[in-house]
């Protein structure tokens, strides 16, 4: 196990027994443990139609490492992480999270992941605070006002929670997808372009989340930017 | 430290597999009323369903009175079967054209990624389900009152009318829900929905014509039971299946 997960801790906010409120059902049975979530790709493959976008992908994160996907345009980064959050099936190989050695059914695998990426898009028609709100609920996550304010916050969109997403722009529109994947304290976080649109404050929104991801969950980015590839300990280039 | 925590979540997880059958339902029932909920805010701000199915059920009211308005004061067999034909065409077209939104939008707005990602497959599908049940009804009072005023429909039996409405309007709800799911990803979703609506909708809506002729004639409740026990027969054996299809489509 890779460092102290900064999260809350059953046994003294909770009676024995009963489920977190902050984490009931899954995150609670499972990250809250403090087990480690391993994430294993073994000979994974990737097609467009015909043409193969990469294949025999393999490697091994656990807890507290940060993976730099990169690669030409077309390489297949969006779908290498789309496949790791479930959003796709592999050509070929298999994609297993674990945790404390236990392997997940695929459907519950996609309850540890939180996912940002271009194509990933909340309701234009609600606020910000009503996209929160409303996915908290389908992910049984019982969030009080204060408690979306602070996510709010912490991706630098505090007091413009009540406004409509379509009224955002681009910049915050990225920031809500942080909050987005932020929600449900998911152990693995996949950043496709994590500092599209952001600007200063958005980009130091991202390090803030990646450092705070990294004391004890993964992190997968997938990016061109140069300055992003600092953020991994591993890199795996696609399209070599 | 850690021995105590592995303790406590293993009871947890005992209790929770013990009572996994009602805390499920639980969930997946207040997940489903978040989807109906947001489903419903959003109609409400954008207005898209509810305007193609109200602005279809009155032109189809206005076109049949302007066109066979006379067809309302005959109260021969054919006249009221031709009137419930008149009714239920109106009904099923507008369903067609506005039923299939639930899912399409999702697609074509691109949030479904986010929602597979957060909700659990069943909420979805119940979500999605009862706002095509709500829309439905307002379609089918609006489309009668418009009816009634313009063609000046008789009504025989209201009871077995409502009846006869609610029953039918639940199998082309069931129907159209599960359908605009598999819909949703193809590239031809209004020519395929149709297509794939046709053997699944007809019938019911062959009984249901049949039924509300009756209710506007001199038909009373007793003689439209058999007609409600197929209706609803049909739509619990389309619900079912729905539910045990869905995750499927869902996760295609």
């Amino acid at each position: 196990m890779s460092g102290q997960p900064a999260l809350c801790n059953p046994t003294s906010r909770t009676p024995p027994g009963r489920v977190c409120e902050h984490h009931p059902g899954f995150q609670f049975l499972c990250y809250n443990r403090q087990v480690e979530t391993r994430l294993t790709v073994e000979g994974v493959a990737a097609t467009y139609g015909a043409r193969r976008v990469f294949a025999d992908v393999s490697l091994e994160l656990s807890g507290g490492e940060v993976l730099v996907v990169s690669g030409a345009n077309g390489s297949g980064k969006s779908t290498f992480l789309r496949l790791l959050a479930g959003l796709q099936r592999p050509e070929a190989g298999q994609i297993v999270y674990r945790c404390g050695g236990q392997a997940l059914d695929p459907r519950d695998a996609a309850r540890l992941i939180g996912w940002v990426a271009p194509d990933l898009m909340l309701y234009r028609e609600l606020t910000g605070r009503e996209n929160l709100r409303f996915f908290a609920e389908v992910r049984r996550l019982h969030l009080d006002d204060g408690a979306i304010e602070a996510l709010l916050e912490r991706v630098g969109l505090a007091g413009r929670g009540d406004e409509r997403l379509a009224t955002y722009s681009s910049g915050m529109a990225q920031r809500l997808r942080y909050a987005y994947a932020l929600l449900h304290h998911p152990p693995v976080l996949l950043l496709d372009e994590p500092g599209l649109t952001l600007d200063e404050r958005g980009t130091a929104v991202v390090e803030r989340v990646i450092a705070e991801q990294r004391r004890s969950g993964i992190v997968v980015v997938a990016t061109n930017d140069p300055r992003e590839l600092r953020y991994g300990d591993l890199l795996l280039r696609l399209g070599t | 430290m850690h021995k105590e925590l592995d303790q406590n979540v293993a009871g947890v997880e005992r209790e929770e597999l013990e009572a996994s059958g009602s805390l499920g339902v639980r969930a997946v029932l207040g997940a489903s009323w978040a989807v109906f909920v947001k489903d419903l805010r959003t109609e409400l701000r954008t207005r898209y369903a509810i305007n193609v199915l109200v602005l279809f059920a009155a032109c189809a009211a206005v076109a049949v009175s302007l066109g066979v308005g006379f067809i309302g004061l005959r109260r021969t067999d054919e006249a009221l079967l031709i009137q419930a034909t008149l009714l239920w065409i109106a009904l099923l077209f507008a369903a067609l054209n506005g039923l299939s939104r639930g899912f399409v939008q999702e697609e074509e707005t691109r949030t479904m990624a986010a929602l597979r990602l957060a909700a659990p497959p069943l909420a979805v599908y119940l979500g999605k389900f009862l706002l095509n049940v709500l829309l439905l009804a307002v379609l089918e009072a609006i489309t009668s009152l418009l009816f009634i005023v313009l063609v000046r429909v008789q009504v025989g039996s209201p009871l077995a009318l409502i009846g006869t409405l609610a029953a039918g309007g639940l199998s082309l709800a069931t129907a159209t829900t599960i359908l605009a799911a598999i819909i949703a990803r193809a590239s031809f979703k209004s020519a395929l929905f149709a297509v794939l609506a046709f053997p699944l909708i007809v019938p019911p809506l062959i009984v249901a014509i049949q039924s509300t002729a009756a209710a506007l004639g001199s038909g009373g409740l007793p003689q439209a039971v058999p007609a409600l026990q197929f209706l609803g027969a049909y739509s619990v054996a389309t619900f079912v299946a729905s539910l045990l299809l869905f995750r499927f489509v869902w996760e295609a």
